[in-house]
């Protein structure tokens, strides 16, 4: 059993956003860089259940640039094998699911993990897209799933409740909240993470077919208007004739 | 050249999602002199088709095959990708929703197209063509060109108005050859919590954090949804204390959601939290402490006792509605 998780760098949750270069680049400024969390506490944490369950081994893939690599070796930390880190720093979806697909291609992986989405850029288009380069079926958020032989029983989320499915390898499937139990790496996995193979290689050829063109910040609230606890039929009197929105 | 939306159902119902993103699609095709036509992939009621053709679509094709109601997204993205190419689809719009997130990555891949998820507003289409999302959880916006032939969007739920200009359309009723071997994945068992509000397709939301002490309070919450219509939500302690069911948590590890009016009762508003919510139109707080965070995000606030304050808040709406 092989398994490959994608892994992205993303800016930390409480990160202040703020763009520069006429609103075209975000301000990396003081900001703190993590690994994405859904591709974290989810994917990566689940691939480590399933190595120390059934043997499985667990490869990284990152698509980024060199300033991506402290995370890589913190994916290490939690266990995984080795890792590969495509060299590019570009932001399409398509670009980057044609990288992943393609490694994919040559090492055959039998389970693609990927988190829901990026805190960041909120894509959630990596793992569905990887699935359609490979022609393997995609479940996305998955809030549980379980390796049956060569079969997944995987549970996901739809409106107002949950799906199960079963489903023959190879597969694609974006984790979120429920696939795996909250860990963090050991001291032994990081002191070992250092030893671990990091590929480093060049991307191949893919078509780039999206680029942002300028960020922007929401306009600011105007503050909060406090109605008094003693009157809370101001509030509703507030929000049907002000704010009609009741 | 047309644009092509798919519409995804739930039990037979088309969701309102996706009646947004048709009627987005609709807009769009106005906006670019084409057409939008409207792909429906299993049995869905006839009044709801109705429905979709006020959205302004100026076409609907539908395959009413019982099968495609089991949700396959290798089948379903390889039908809406042959209904593309055959109807010369440059354009096509998903909603942001459950389904839309799975198939629109597979269609994207499939017709080889950029494609931008979580869409808001129209694009700008003076040069070139340009899309607004949301960024950062709903924390900035990016202005994203696609430069493809072939465009995939997703539009986030409750960011367009569902549109009811349109008249009546013609259905044209199609096979699409789907057979019971092209399905890889099979559903074994759907749970759907009964006579509740779905949270992503709220209008408005009530919802409660620990400031509420315990599960057996959550009635006062319960009241004030009932009044307003409301679905009701909760804070990730409180799901992860068993007080709520998972499916109610919203935040960054749970849903994201964007309601008309978010009422948080009792939710210190933590980053976390406010990730998930802050893209709602109108945000109410009750808290009784006033240097909650939560109350910096709000629009209206009232530092006060839930248990005193949610009560007559229930009792005030319920005398407005008569």
């Amino acid at each position: 059993m092989k398994i490959l998780v994608c892994i992205s760098r993303t800016a930390d949750t409480t990160a202040k956003i703020a763009f520069s270069n006429n609103n075209t680049k975000f301000d990396e400024t003081g900001v703190q860089f993590i690994m994405n969390p859904y591709d974290e506490w989810y994917a990566l944490v689940r691939a480590m259940e399933l190595k120390e369950k059934m043997g499985a081994t667990v490869h990284l893939i990152l698509v980024g640039d060199q300033q991506s690599e402290p995370i890589i070796r913190k994916g290490l930390a939690y266990g995984a094998d080795d890792a590969v880190r495509i060299d590019s720093g570009s932001a399409d979806p398509y670009f980057i699911a044609s990288q992943i697909a393609g490694y994919s291609q040559l090492e055959h992986f039998d389970l693609i993990l990927t988190g829901k989405e990026t805190i960041d850029f909120n894509g959630s288009a990596i793992g569905g897209m990887v699935a359609g380069f490979l022609g393997i079926p995609f479940i996305s958020l998955a809030t549980w799933f379980e390796l049956n032989g060569t079969q997944v029983i995987v549970r996901r989320e739809i409106e107002g409740g949950t799906e199960t499915c079963r489903v023959e390898l190879p597969i694609v499937i974006s984790c979120q909240k429920g696939v795996a139990e909250m860990r963090t790496p050991s001291i032994r996995g990081i002191t070992s993470a250092r030893l671990k193979p990091l590929l480093v290689i060049a991307p191949r050829e893919a078509p780039e077919f999206t680029e942002v063109v300028r960020f922007e910040l929401p306009a600011a609230k105007s503050g909060v208007k406090l109605v008094s606890a003693d009157h809370p039929e101001e509030l509703v009197r507030l929000l049907h004739e002000e704010a009609r929105v009741i | 050249m047309s644009i092509l939306v798919y519409i995804d159902s739930q039990e037979g119902k088309i969701k309102k999602s996706t009646l947004e993103a048709a009627s987005y699609g609709s807009a769009l095709a106005g906006q670019l002199g084409t057409v939008a036509i409207a792909l429906i992939l299993g049995p869905v009621v006839q009044e709801d088709i109705r429905i979709l053709g006020k959205c302004g679509v100026t076409r609907i094709l539908h395959d009413p095959t019982d099968k495609l109601d089991r949700f396959d997204s290798g089948v379903i993205s390889s039908v809406i990708q042959e209904t593309s190419r055959r109807e010369k689809a440059d354009i096509l719009v998903f909603s942001h929703n459950f389904h839309g997130k799975a198939l629109a990555p597979l269609v994207a891949a499939g017709l080889q197209g950029g494609i931008v998820t979580g869409v808001i507003a129209l694009p700008e289409t003076g040069t070139g063509f340009i899309v607004k999302k949301n960024v950062f959880s709903g924390k900035a916006f990016a202005f994203v060109r696609i430069k493809s032939a072939i465009k995939t969007l997703t539009l986030l739920p409750n960011a367009y108005p569902i549109s009811e200009t349109g008249g009546d359309i013609a259905v044209q009723i199609f096979d699409s050859g789907i057979t019971e071997t092209d399905f890889r994945v099979k559903v074994t068992a759907t749970e759907i919590e009964k006579g509740e509000i779905p949270l992503a397709e709220a209008e408005i939301i009530v919802s409660g954090g620990r400031g509420l002490k315990g599960p057996e309070n959550w009635g006062i919450v319960q009241d004030l949804a009932e009044a307003l219509g409301a679905a009701t939500a909760c804070s990730r302690p409180v799901a992860d204390s068993g007080w709520r069911p998972h499916h109610e948590h919203v935040g960054q590890t749970g849903l994201t959601v964007r309601p008309n009016l978010y009422i948080a009762i009792g939710i210190s508003g933590a980053i976390q939290h406010l990730a998930g919510v802050n893209g709602s139109k109108l945000i109410v707080v009750i808290n009784k402490d006033p240097e909650a965070p939560f109350f910096k995000a709000a629009d209206y606030g009232i530092v006060g006792d839930a248990f005193q304050v949610v009560p007559q808040l229930t009792a005030a709406i319920k005398k407005l509605k008569g």
